[in-house]
Parts: structure tokens; sequence; C-alpha cells
């Protein structure tokens, strides 16, 4: 019976899971919380394995599929499960970073840790189901009802300035996603149906495939987030707890790019393709501009946030130079920027249970006192900075491959991140890691703990595999990006 | 007995009735410490009424009482839906009532009256029958809205609202008679068939129309006819709040379908540009003014407003479709109301009101539970997935969308955005805030599991849905 419904047992187990953590109660029973929210995020972990070895790359169509089940007759809408190449890799990508942010959570969380580790299962099955839904209204139904759980661990968990970060964040992303809607609704009534399959071979005009093109922009940029709308994240990640911050960057942003992949491309591709000139400036701002903005911040989350702007910057721009590469790229990059993003962030998160800071001037010659930290922190920082053999350089590499095909001024523009990127990864772990110690907090602290060597060694494994053997990640999503790529080059109109 | 009419169709508000005369008589008899069997004499009321109702369910639509009164699928799903909201406030009421020394049968007789008005407003299909529903219901409700005598505030809000309801029913039925004089009949289904074949533009019929709709908007609330919403559901004791802010919500609905719907229709390009207007001139004040709120029904009350405004979109589509959400969109919107009243409830206690939004700071500390209900019934109210708030405005957007006026969906969800912030804020002041009371949140098990099973229907109800809206979209096929 599992058999066929493995989607929904990866979506409704951690959802179920988070119940059950709930209803563990107050604080003082948080020892049963914590190892039943671990003993949940593992179990989906092992549900999403399956997933990855059954499946079959060798076609584009959609995998696992389950139903369509009627749930909302009137309309057409179904419960309807599927998940291709590209989804695939961002389901596993999920469940995996829900385990390591079990585990980083497990004894900075203090107050409310119920509430905190069901939050972040309830999330995992919704944003799994966000990668898994075949119908526009599933879709849209979890992909806002993650704006809940995402709100409430900020605003719980987060920094001095939560509460102001966390509404931004709703608002933010709330107001993109209704413009969404209205653009679902609007295509159901040329279709007759809410089924993204259906819609992607749906003909439409030039003038509303750009309305359209504009309403999902206003959803999938925000999420991503593209320059000029990404205020809210630099907020979002300095405040939001180390959990908060490792989920919002290794799979949050992915759904904007998710979206266009499965949205923007297929449904309305000539208006991709007309505007493509747009969405290529705007993320080669991103790759230059927050890159610069990058260097100067003092904040060591605030760093990583707005280089997670400029790594994100990559993959849109990947994905609108059309071609194999890039896109391959842009997927190659979301993986990997899941990993090396969420690592350098719980490095982060490890200094500041420390220090309680998050400032760089507070820190200096850290190697001294952790050097088994330091040398995994050196190793995410080179990932971050694109340094061959690490994960980070097959989607640069990938990417700059694609934008040289296309145009070679976007390359020269796009490969200025190498340098960059390697400035302010770099000049921050100098600053932070290298030099004498700078004050006695820093003399006292000690090296990472087991628990945290845990997290600290999956993810430099992960980084380390894509970097040096990137075939199992791009097998799987050749088929899916050949399609897609084929439904791009077919005109519309 | 040829000409004696067919009772049966009105058989539940004639039980009603009686009882609501009957537990007026047994109140008389009770000790002050036996008067609770009051309020379960008129639970069981409702009970009785919904039995009823469902027992003569099915079958095609009876018109009786020389047309003036219809038993359709339309008028029996509204009818239930009022016993059950109905219900719970008797049920909600009851501690707050007793803490405040106002525990008295009056409450109970007045509600089942304005129960009646309601029913008989729902089941009308005659203007003369459809006014004195809605009489019965508005005179209940001053008289409950007075109900604290000693109460300056109350007092005050239930002489706004008399006043104000007099001239919004005086505008009804000056509307009715222009309606009378133009087509030369009261019934709404002779008035539709009259309608057809005289000209649309004619002055007479304008003139009628637009004091009609005047009327209707005043009695739901919509800008610029809400001045008394704020002041009443503010001045009245919540107890009464929660019973004028879910049940006449439906009767509104019922009032505007009757009405326009089946009577006007063929007038319905004039009155789809004045529901527009209103519709976004509510969603656009509701909300925007509703931020600027530091009482909690206060923001209800504007909140109201502007789920009016979303109500009447529905309608403005002028299809089935859209007339089928409306419907379902002021059934979610009456129990999202219904439970985030008795919240309200729930946290205050002899002496005081828990109407100050600060009142809910640091609730998630006190109890988690009732936070995680007001979690539910805010994020409903602002329309965020998966509950069931999301369904309903989606259904409307989609009516208006379907008939092409996608701008006013787009402003539509915007507004909701808007709104979507001072929901927001309520979870804030629960969930981040920290509490400047400590004390455990007291309430009697009976509430507790009325509260819940009130909000947690708003997520419970997913899987269903789609069911939901299908009934609501057929009562309206039946009627049309």
């Amino acid at each position: 019976m599992f058999a066929n419904h493995l989607l929904s047992l990866c979506i409704w187990l951690p959802i179920l899971g988070g119940v059950a953590v709930l209803a563990t109660g107050d604080d003082t029973r948080a020892p049963r919380a914590r190892l039943l929210a671990l003993g949940f995020s593992i179990l989906t972990l092992l549900a999403t394995i399956p997933l990855y070895t059954g499946f079959d790359a060798s076609t584009y169509t959609m995998q696992f599929a389950e139903g369509p089940y009627i749930w909302i007759k009137a309309f057409d809408i179904n419960y309807n499960l599927g998940i291709d190449g590209i989804s695939l890799l961002m389901i596993l990508l999920t469940s995996f970073t829900t385990v390591l942010v079990v585990i980083a959570g497990w004894l900075v969380i203090e107050k409310k840790v119920a509430q905190y580790m069901a939050a972040f299962l309830i999330m995992e099955g919704l944003m799994i189901g966000v990668f898994s839904a075949l119908d526009a209204i599933l879709f849209y139904v979890f992909w806002e009802a993650m704006l809940v759980p995402m709100f409430l661990i900020i605003g719980l968990w987060g920094g001095p300035n939560r509460v102001y970060a966390a509404v931004k964040f709703f608002l933010y992303t709330f107001i993109g996603s209704v413009l969404m809607l209205v653009a679902f609704i609007y295509l159901y009534f040329q279709a007759g149906t809410f089924d993204i399959l259906t819609l992607q071979n749906l003909k439409i005009g030039l003038a509303p495939q750009t309305l359209i093109f504009f309403a999902f922009f206003a959803a999938f940029a925000v999420k991503v987030p593209m320059w000029p709308v990404h205020t809210w994240l630099p907020d979002a990640h300095v405040e939001a707890p180390t959990g908060g911050s490792v989920v919002l960057a290794a799979i949050m942003l992915k759904m904007g790019a998710y979206g266009f992949l499965r949205f923007s491309l297929p449904i309305v591709p000539d208006a991709a393709h007309h505007l493509a000139w747009f969405m290529i400036t705007l993320s080669l701002v991103a790759v230059v501009y927050i890159g610069l903005v990058a260097l100067v911040q003092e904040d060591m989350k605030k760093l990583i946030a707005y280089s997670s702007i400029a790594h994100m910057g990559f993959v849109t721009l990947g994905l609108f130079v059309f071609n194999a590469q890039g896109i391959e790229g842009g997927i190659a990059q979301m993986v990997s920027h899941g990993f090396v993003s969420g690592a350098l962030f719980l490095c982060v998160g490890i200094l500041y249970d420390r220090m309680h800071s998050r400032m760089i001037k507070d820190y200096g010659g850290v190697a001294n006192k952790m050097p088994v930290f330091a040398s995994f922190m050196m190793l995410f920082t080179m990932a971050n900075a694109g340094l061959p053999g690490t994960s980070g350089f097959v989607g640069e590499f990938l990417v700059i491959l694609g934008a040289f095909e296309a145009n070679g001024w976007y390359a020269f523009a796009a490969a200025t991140t190498l340098i960059f990127g390697a400035a302010y990864s770099l000049w921050m772990y100098k600053r932070v890691l290298f030099g004498e110690v700078a004050n006695p907090h820093v003399e006292e602290l000690t090296d990472v703990t087991p628990r945290e060597t845990v997290f600290l060694v999956l993810l430099a494994l992960a980084v380390l595999v894509m970097g040096l053997w990137p075939y199992p990640f791009l097998d799987v999503m050749h088929a899916s990006v050949e399609h897609l790529l084929q439904q791009v080059s077919v005109t519309k109109l | 007995m040829n000409n004696f009419p067919n009772i049966l169709p009105a058989l539940p508000e004639i039980f009603v009735l009686s009882m609501a005369s009957a537990i007026l008589l047994v109140d008389l008899f009770l000790v002050e410490r036996n008067r609770v069997i009051s309020l379960y004499l008129a639970q069981a009321t409702l009970v009785g009424a919904a039995l009823l109702t469902v027992w003569g369910m099915g079958g095609a639509s009876v018109l009786t009482f020389e047309r003036m009164f219809v038993g359709d699928s339309l008028a029996n799903l509204l009818k239930l839906s009022i016993y059950i909201v109905t219900f719970f406030v008797f049920g909600y009421s009851h501690g707050y009532l007793r803490d405040r020394g106002i525990f008295r049968g009056e409450y109970f007789v007045l509600g089942l009256f304005g129960v009646v008005g309601m029913m008989v407003m729902a089941s009308a299909s005659h203007f003369l029958s459809l006014y004195l529903g809605l009489e019965l219901l508005s005179l209940s409700l001053y008289a409950m809205i007075a109900f604290q005598r000693d109460s300056s505030q109350a007092t005050e809000a239930a002489m706004k609202y008399f006043v104000l309801g007099a001239i919004a029913s005086g505008m009804l039925l000056y509307g009715m008679s222009m309606l009378y004089g133009a087509t030369g009949t009261l019934e709404i289904a002779r008035v539709r068939e009259a309608l057809t074949t005289l000209n649309p533009n004619d002055v007479v019929l304008i003139f009628g129309l637009v004091f009609v709709v005047v009327g209707i908007a005043f009695k739901l609330g919509a800008v610029p006819f809400h001045m008394w919403v704020p002041d009443v559901y503010h001045g009245a004791p919540t107890a009464v709040t929660l019973y004028v802010g879910a049940a006449p919500k439906i009767a509104g609905a019922a009032l505007l379908l009757r009405l326009l719907v089946s009577g006007l229709e063929p007038l319905a390009a004039s009155w789809q540009d004045m529901l527009t207007i209103l519709a976004i001139l509510s969603m656009g004040l509701g909300n925007v003014v509703a931020i600027a709120q530091d009482n909690l029904k206060r923001m209800l009350a504007y909140s109201s407003i502007s789920h009016m405004g979303f109500f009447l979109l529905g309608i403005v589509s002028v299809t089935a479709n859209g007339y089928g959400s409306a419907v379902f969109y002021v059934l979610v919107y009456s129990v999202m109301s219904l439970g985030a009243f008795a919240m309200v409830v729930l946290l205050s206690r002899a002496g005081f009101e828990a109407e100050k939004l600060s009142d809910f700071r640091g609730l998630n500390q006190r109890n988690p539970w009732y936070a995680f209900l007001m979690l539910v019934l805010m994020f409903s109210m602002a329309g965020v997935p998966p509950t069931a708030g999301f369904y309903a405005k989606l259904l409307v957007i989609q009516s208006i969308v379907g008939v092409g006026k996608i701008w006013l969906a787009v402003t539509a969800v915007l507004f909701a955005v808007v709104g979507a912030y001072y929901y927001l804020r309520v979870i804030k002041l629960m969930y981040f805030d920290d509490a400047t009371e400590t004390d455990a949140v007291a309430a009697p098990r009976g509430m507790r599991w009325l509260v819940t099973i009130n909000a947690l229907a708003l997520i419970v109800v997913i899987p269903w849905v789609g069911g939901l809206i299908e009934l609501c979209r057929q009562v309206i096929r039946d009627m049309v």
C-alpha cells in the first residue's frame, strides 16, 4: 500500500509526526519531544530514499504518481501528486535538511521545544507537498501553508528584531502569492482544469502570457529572492533561529526557482523568451551588486544571506539562458547551495551558541581554539566560493558555460562571482578564524561537540560527494530538463 | 379545509416560536440557580427545529401561505446554519452572562425570536414576509444589545443601532413600495416576471432599486452604510456581539439573495455596479481602518465589514456559481466570526472584558491550546491555506475572474493582503510577546469543547470542502 502512496507518505508522515510531537506537551517533557522529532525526521528521510532508488532517470514523465483523487469537484481541483527529476532532488534535499535541523536544535532550543520541533516537521511535510503537487491549487495550498510555521519559527525563537522580520517575511511572500493565485484562476478558465501538466500544453496569447508571467514573477521572484525584492531575506535570516535560517536558505529559496521551472517556463514560454533579458539583467545585478553588498557586511548571518541572494541570482541566470547547461547548472546550484548555505548557517549557529554574537568584529583567532570546527568551516567557505572539487563548483561552472553559449558578456558578468564570492567568503573566514585570539571570550571557546560533528560531517560528505562525483545528481534530472527545454522552445502563440 | 394553508414547510418556524413563548413562561417560574434550564430548553429548541428542517428536506420547493413563504433547499441550508451558529452562541454566552449578573431567560427568548425572524427571511418569497422577518430580527437585536441595562455603552450602542436600523428599514420599505408601484405585485417571483416586460432603465425601478440596495447594505454593514457596525460590536455585551456577528450575516445573505437575485435579477446590470462599489469600499475601508484598532471587538467589526465586501463580490459576478460562492463565503465567515468572539468571551471573566488586543498578549504561554485555536481562526480570516477561509476567498475570486473582472480580483486579493496584517498582529501578540498576566485561563469544560469544535471545524473540513461547495451551488441552482 505504501509503495503506491509513497509521496503521500512523505508528505503526511512528518505532519503527523509534528502533531505527535506537539502532543508531548510542555517543556518538562522536552527530551521526549526531541527524540520523537528525530525519529520522525529520520523515518521521513528513509521514506524518501526509495524515491531515488526507484526513480527511472530515462524518462521525463511524472513518477510515483498518485491520483487524481477528486477534492473539490466544482472546480476540478484534485489531489494529484507526482515527481520528475527536478522535484526528486528538492525532496531529498528537504528530508535531508530537516534531519540536520532537528539535530542542530537539539540542545540549543530550550523553550517551547515541542512547538519548535513540530513546526519544522510540519513544514517539511508541506515543502515536500509543494515539490510533488501536480495540481495548481494543491500546490498553492502547500505553498502558502508553509508560511505559517516559518512565520512562527522566526517570531518565536528569533533574535531581538524577530517580530518585524517575521511580519515582513509573511507579508512579502503573501502579496506575491496572491497574484499567482489570480493567474492560476485565469488559467483555469482557459484550460478548464488546474492540472499543471495540462496547463503546460495550453495555448495562450502573448499579452496574457506576459501578465501571467509577471504574476508568477511576483510570487517566485520574492521567494528566490531576486533583486530588487530581496530585502526581506537579510532581515528574516538574521533574526531567525539557526534552524529557521537553514531551512530558509536550503529549501525555501529553492521553491522560487522551482516555481520558475514548473510554471513560468513551461506555461508561458513565449513571455519567458520575451522577458529573458529582464530576468537575466536582474540575475546579473544580484550576482554582481549583491556580491559587493555582501563584501561590506559586518554581521556573519547577513553576509551569508547576501551571498545566498547572489548565488540564487546564478540559479535564475541559468534558468533563463534556455540551454541544457544553464538549466542543469541552475538546478545543481540549487542543490549545492542547499548544502553549503545550510552548512554555513549551522557554522555561524555553532559560534553564536558559544559567544552570542554574530558580529565579525567580536571574533578573531577562533581557529586556535576550535581547530576541528575551523577545518569544517574552511571546506564550506571554499564550497561557497566555488572551489573545484566541492559542490559549489559544479553549478557555477555549468551556469557560466550555459551563459557563455547565450552571450559572452553574460558569462563575463557572471564570472565576477568567482572573484567576489571568494572575496567575501574568504575575507570573513580570515577575520573570524585566523589571527591572534582577539578577546577573552574567544579564549574560552571550546571545540565542536559530538552532536555538532554529526551534522557537520554529514554536510561535508554531501558537499564533497557532489563536488567530486556529480553524476548521480545530474543524471536524474537530465531527461526532465531535456523535456523542459523542448517545452520552452515550442511557441504557444 | 381547502383554504387552510399547508403549514408543513413552516413547521420549524412554528415550533421555534411556540418554544420561545413557552420558555418565556417557564423562565418566570425558575429560581435563580435553575436558570440554566432556560438555556438547555433554548438549545433543545434549536436541535428540535433542526430535526424538523431535516425531516422536511428533499423534494421540490413548496410555496405556501398565499405564496408568501417558500420551503426550498436554500432556505433549508441557511436555516440549518442559523440553528448551528445560534446553538454555539447560546453555549458560549452562559458563563459570560452569569458572571455579569445578566443571565436571564429573556436573552434566550429574544435570541429565539431573532432566529424565527431569520428563518422567515430565509424562506420569504414575498416582500412583506421578508420585511416582517427582518423586523422581527432587528427588534430582537435592539433589545438584546441594550440587555445590560446599566452599561451606558450598551445603551448607546442599542440607541444608535435602533435609529440607524429604523432608517435602513424605512429605506428598504420605500424601495419596495416603488417596486410595487412599478410592477404591481409584492411577490418576488411575480416581480421578476413583471420586470422582464419593463424597461430596466425606468426611473422608478432604478430609484426603488437604489433604496433596496441601500437597505440591504445597511443591514449587512457595507461601506458607506457601516457606521453602526463598530459601535454596536463594541458596545454590546460580548455575548450579544457573538449573536449579532454571526447568524444575522447569514440572514443578510438570504435578504440579498431573495431580493436582488430571485426578484430583481433582470435589473442586474444596474445593481452589479452598485454592489461593486460597495464591495470595493468595504474591503478597502474595513481592512485599512481595522489596522488602527486596539480593541479586538472593534477590529473584528471592521474585519466583518471587509468580509461583507468579499461576500458582495461573489454576488457581483451575477452567475449562479458566484451566488453559490457568496453563500459559502458567508457560512464560513459566520463560523470564523463566532469563534473569534468566543475567544473574547473565553478570556473574559467577572468584572473584566478581554476585549483589548493587549489582553491576548502571551496567550501561548498561558494556554497554548487556546492560542492555537485563535491562530487557526485568524489565519482563516486572513484567507491563508489550508484553512476554510482560503477556499471561501478562492471561490469568490474564481467567480469574478470567471466573468472577466480580473482587475476586481486583483484589487480583492491585494486588500486581503492588507487585511492579513492585522490578523497577523493578533498572532504576534499571542505568540511573540510575553504575557503580562501569568494566571492560567479558566473556562468551563463545555465552553472549551465548543470553542475547540468551532475552530477546528475550519481545518477538519478540508477533505470535504468540495462537497460543501457543491451543496452551496446546488441550492442556488434549485432557487434559480
